[in-house]
């Protein structure tokens, strides 16, 4: 079985931009036979709810692919005053089902590819296990440590919308602003270099941020947002009844986000959190099923032997 | 009908043995998991072995992160062969039995022996080739392996029943005699190729056997002796202290944890930014060792230095120059969090910060933490004012309990000697600090610092109240009160901290036996019984006196008090039929009794009424029902669930559970139930002293003697007038001396004497037995003898009840 050998340090005149860490990654998995995909066009907590992760990882056939998901975390916001907190920030994901035999290996040269010599630097995967209930989703697996830092979460998903996972995934979740923070070795984000030609992350993004943490924790009418969630889940349940599971999928994560928005206007109570969150689970888990069960003929006739 | 005869073979004699290895290879095992792996991994195979009939001598198992590796010298090269021999029916038998005893062994006839006119079925069955029993053993070891929790993983998880192992397994070694047992599962062949460290040697390693295995490994930069990786991050990090003239603060915790995330450990100094340093040094070296696994150093002094010890897994090019860069980078944006933390807690008074307390349920049916808080503030005051918490716990001057251990002299039973301005801090000071502490003690739940590390809660609204100048006893009695954590932390013995640690505890356990949340077997979801030895602890340790059935009714009282009164806040309805009941209410502040009296009056008043309510004033309303079932019943149960717990914490000590049954059955001096633990231990180790001695010995006898002959007898106590016997008259003689002597004893709480009392009835009772016949022909006269026997038993009695005093 292949484990990483020991390639030789690279020496690179400057770490890599932003954009050039995304190119590289996107070469690196694109190489290793990965789908790049472009980010979901909605609002969405962490990359795990893209589509190609969540709906993907249910059922028997292959699947590899690779994107960076824009997450978006209201209750996170700073204004543009902390150095690492965002309410909005970028993560790289990668899901490959069946998980392969050397995906350690890959993503170890994955780290390579941006950069990080591992003679240099010591990297370390450290018991991290993995779970979602809003997504009915847990699996085993490890955060990734480079000198002490968080780089990545990499899991062997188990299940996904309460179903065993058959096969399991493996996926992995880069921060890519911390890890393009500890590449060019600055310490806030804001100094990022976005590319090579002057602009920095704080060009980009640091005003989105001010007036993203406004609107969040202060303006977004509640009214609006709570209406928006009950419409969401109505309608969830309507594609539910209609049969188009994912559209059902999409109203579970506009849900959920509505959700965390309402957290971030801080007008729901310790008690009434629990009841949301039950309540945008199953609109999740119920997305899964109705996914499952749309494809359940074409499955368990191409892999003989499946079931759900 | 069946014998075994170990057969002598040739394969079992010239077998000397030979060295079996295993590895078992795989991704990242979880520092945590990698002990109980070893001890499963040669529990698992000593079990094959046995099953196997191979005798396994030493054993040692290793470990590191991506490896499971397990030795086995000298292993029999092959089982014992066995001879079986079953004898059958004689060969003149009946066609019959042949038949049914070729259908028992599964034999034909020819397969059969005959020997002296019997048949005889016999098997031979050779020795099996230790090769192919390990081939077996390993698969069902893989497949047996209790990992606390494992995965599926890769195309053959498309099955459901695919091959589980913590992390996905990737290769196993399988060597016997430096052969390669053949063996597959899950798809991975065994072999006698492995891999090295995952960045300093590429490309597969070939094992030989067991000789060659470990600096095979060690010159591809593994150390496969967690051990001695556990001796190099201890030694390495106590040296890169040294060098740094700084000493480690040993934590074999991370030594172990360390030693599990690395092959090649290197332990490497770094330093932080001195400023951090203003954070308490609990939470700078919680954040290193919760967080990033990092050891923490001090100063010559003892001080905490602005240093950590990390472990990397590699010998880095750059000699770890980088690497201690990154680490500090980390450890720093952690502190400046904790920074930042305990600057904006510290802006916020603890006052303040009690009020949002408001928004913490505590439980359901008890209310909120804020509640609970106002509660615990009320029960530490009424500790002080009722003089059960003194200013100074352990001066003599507060104390009248004497026993064996001071020699027992009854003069010391002086009336507790308050004094008033003892240590500069009068009653009412010690009652203010006390309800002051309690009150804020559970503020600190709410600061962004416990928030984050909610080990801290206690310690952090320490600091905070001396950060905003509260008296010392009070930021103590904050930063203790939920001691003691369990048997081996320490016990308060400050005023204050007793008063509010006892308080905090003492509510819960009276709000969760009131609701009728008690623990029940191996459940006690509340902590319920490590609460009640933290009262046992306290107790005892400080000397504190005090009549535990009292203090639970008073806890009681203030629990229906505190839910009443919220109910009454948060609801106008509620209130609206509170007052048409009209009653003046309840309320914990009255006497026990009265309290008592006044709350069954009120339940009963609590009728239906067509009010909408509260969800929470429901809740309350349908509490307050059971008010004088909980008020009446719950003492009891709490003591017994005391004297459990006593019995417990009490055995390591040698004492004996029986005796504690025997004083808590007893009756005190007022006629109410044992329920001060101080001097109810104080008599418990009189008593057992007393009872190991050939007085107890035989007073106990006697006792059981007399307790018998009253249990088998009816009689009614009668007066009649005849001639004693002698014994007889001695006896009343030595009750009539003895019974006083050993009641003011106990008064006196001196429990040596009052068993010196006990044992001069003995030999009257000895006498009394040997000449005097009970079951006198005379009614009157066995009435009376009868009687005797009950005075003796009442005077035993008082000193403690013998029928529970177990031989």
């Amino acid at each position: 079985m292949a484990e990483t050998a020991n390639p030789a340090a690279p020496t690179k005149a400057q770490p890599l931009s932003v954009q050039d860490m995304i190119l590289a990654l996107h070469a690196y998995w694109g190489a290793h036979g990965c789908l790049i995909l472009q980010p979901y066009d909605m609002r969405m907590g962490a990359g795990t709810f893209h589509p190609a992760t969540t709906l993907r990882a249910l059922g028997p056939q292959s699947w590899n692919a690779a994107y960076v998901q824009p997450s978006r975390r209201p209750t996170d916001g700073r204004y543009g005053e902390n150095p690492n907190r965002l309410q909005h920030y970028y993560q790289y994901q990668v899901i490959m089902k069946p998980s392969p035999a050397d995906f350690q290996a890959l993503y170890l040269g994955s780290l390579f590819a941006i950069g990080i010599d591992p003679l240099l630097h010591d990297i370390r995967f450290v018991e991290d296990d993995w779970e979602s209930p809003t997504l009915g989703a847990w699996g085993l697996g490890w955060e990734v440590w480079c000198d002490g830092m968080e780089v990545s979460q990499f899991t062997y998903f188990q299940q996904m919308g309460g179903f065993d996972c058959k096969p399991v995934s493996g996926e992995l979740t880069y921060g890519l602003e911390r890890l393009a923070m500890y590449i060019q070795g600055v310490d806030n984000v804001y100094d990022l270099r976005f590319n090579n030609h002057g602009v920095s992350y704080g060009d980009v993004f640091l005003e989105n941020e001010r007036q993203m943490s406004k609107w969040n924790f202060e303006v977004a009418d509640t009214d609006t947002l709570f209406e928006g969630f009950r419409r969401a889940e109505a309608e969830c349940h309507k594609a539910l009844e209609a049969k188009v599971p994912i559209a059902a999928y999409e109203q579970a994560i506009e849900a959920s986000h509505l959700f965390n928005l309402l957290q971030a206007r801080g007008v729901i109570s310790v008690q009434e959190r629990a009841s949301f969150m039950g309540r945008v689970r199953d609109l999740a888990r119920g997305s899964c099923e109705g996914y499952m069960d749309r494809f359940r003929p074409e499955w368990e006739a191409q892999f003989p032997g499946w079931t759900a | 009908m069946g014998s075994a005869v170990p057969g002598v073979d040739g394969m079992s004699t010239m077998a000397s043995g030979a060295d079996f290895l295993l590895e078992l290879r795989s991704e990242e095992i979880p520092a945590r998991m990698q002990a109980g792996a070893r001890a499963d991994l040669e529990k698992l195979l000593r079990r094959e072995m046995q099953a196997a009939g191979l005798t396994v001598g030493d054993v040692t198992v290793w470990s590191t992160p991506r490896r499971l590796t397990l030795i086995a010298k000298g292993l029999p090269l092959a089982t014992e062969a066995v001879h079986e021999e079953t004898k059958g029916p004689r060969t003149s038998a009946p066609e019959q039995a042949l038949e049914g005893f070729l259908r028992k062994t599964g034999l034909a006839r020819d397969q059969l022996t005959e020997r002296d006119g019997v048949w005889f079925a016999v098997v031979e069955k050779p020795g099996r080739a230790a090769a192919d029993v390990l081939a077996e053993a390993i698969t069902a070891i893989i497949r047996a392996f209790p990992w606390p929790k494992s995965q599926r993983w890769g195309a053959a998880s498309l099955a459901p029943d695919s091959l589980r192992w913590v992390r996905p397994l990737s290769g196993i070694v399988a060597l016997l005699g430096g052969e390669v047992i053949d063996c597959e599962i899950g798809g991975i062949h065994s072999g006698r190729t492995t891999m090295g460290h995952r960045f300093h040697h590429s490309g597969e390693i070939v094992i030989d056997g067991t000789d060659d295995y470990a600096a095979k490994l060690r010159a591809a930069h593994v150390i496969v002796d967690h051990a001695e990786r556990e001796g190099i991050v201890r030694e390495g990090a106590r040296k890169a202290a040294a060098d740094a003239g700084l000493v480690l603060v040993d934590d074999e915790g991370l030594v172990i944890e360390n030693a599990g995330l690395t092959e090649w450990p290197v332990p490497l100094l770094g330093r932080f930014d001195e400023a951090f340093l203003e954070v308490p040094p609990e939470v700078i070296q919680l954040t290193a060792r919760v967080n990033q696994k990092y050891f923490i150093c001090r100063d010559a002094a003892g001080k905490l230095a602005n240093a950590f010890v990390c472990t990397a897994n590699i010998e880095a090019t750059d000699g770890g120059t980088v690497i201690v860069a990154g680490n500090r980078k980390v450890l720093a944006a952690r502190l400046s969090d904790a920074r930042f933390f305990w600057e904006q807690d510290r802006k916020t008074p603890l006052a303040v910060q009690a009020e949002k307390l408001a928004r913490i349920t505590f439980h359901e049916k008890l209310g909120t933490v804020a509640d609970k808080a106002l509660r615990v503030a009320k029960l530490a005051r009424w500790l002080v004012e009722e003089g059960i918490i003194g200013p100074d716990l352990r001066h003599p001057a507060t104390k009248n309990l004497r026993y064996s251990r001071e020699g027992g002299n009854p003069a010391a039973n002086a009336a507790p000697d308050w004094t008033p301005a003892f240590a500069g801090v009068t009653k009412e000071e010690l009652a203010d600090q006390a309800e002051l502490a309690a009150r804020l003690c559970k503020a600190d739940l709410v600061t962004e610092m416990v928030g984050e590390f909610p080990e801290l809660q206690g310690l952090m609204g320490g600091y905070y109240a001396r950060a905003e100048g509260l008296p010392d006893a009070v930021a103590d009695a904050i930063r203790d009160h939920y001691k003691p954590a369990g048997q081996g932390d320490d016990v308060p013995t400050a005023p204050v901290t007793v008063a509010v640690a006892l308080a905090d505890k003492l509510d819960t356990l009276a709000g969760f036996f009131a609701i009728d949340e008690r623990p029940t077997g191996s459940k006690d979801p509340f902590a319920l019984r490590r609460a009640a030895l933290g009262v046992i602890q306290i107790l005892l340790s400080a000397e504190v006196r005090c009549n535990l059935t009292a203090v639970f009714r008073n806890a009681i009282a203030s629990l229906f008090g505190s839910v009443l009164d919220r109910a009454v806040a948060g609801d106008v309805n509620f209130a609206i039929y509170i007052e048409k009941i009209g009653k003046v209410q309840p309320h914990p502040s009255l006497p026990a009794p009265e309290f008592e009296a006044r709350i069954a009056d009120f339940a009963a008043e609590l009728g239906d009424f067509e009010i909408k309510l509260e969800p929470y004033s429901e809740l309350a309303l349908e509490f307050l029902r059971t008010a004088p079932v909980v008020v009446g019943k719950t003492p009891a149960l709490l003591l017994a669930f005391f004297a459990d717990r006593l019995k417990v914490q009490q055995r390591e000590a040698g004492v004996r559970h029986d005796l504690i049954d025997a004083v808590f059955a007893a009756r005190t001096i007022d006629g109410g139930g044992e329920d001060d633990l101080v001097r109810l231990l104080a008599r418990v180790h009189a008593l057992q002293a007393f009872v190991t001695t050939e007085d107890g010995v035989n007073l106990l006898a006697g006792y059981k003697r007399a307790a018998n002959i009253l249990k088998k007898e009816d009689y009614t106590p009668a007066e009649a007038d005849y001639v004693r016997e002698p014994a007889e008259a001695a006896l009343i003689a030595a009750l009539d001396a003895a019974g006083p002597q050993a009641e003011a004893a106990v008064a006196a709480e001196d429990f040596t004497a009052a068993m010196g009392a006990l044992a001069s009835l003995r030999p009257a009772v000895d006498a009394f037995f040997e000449a005097v016949t009970v079951n006198d022909a005379d009614p009157a006269k066995r009435a009376m003898r009868l009687g005797l026997l009950d005075r003796f038993r009442a005077a035993v009695h008082k000193v403690a009840d013998f029928s529970r005093i177990e031989g």
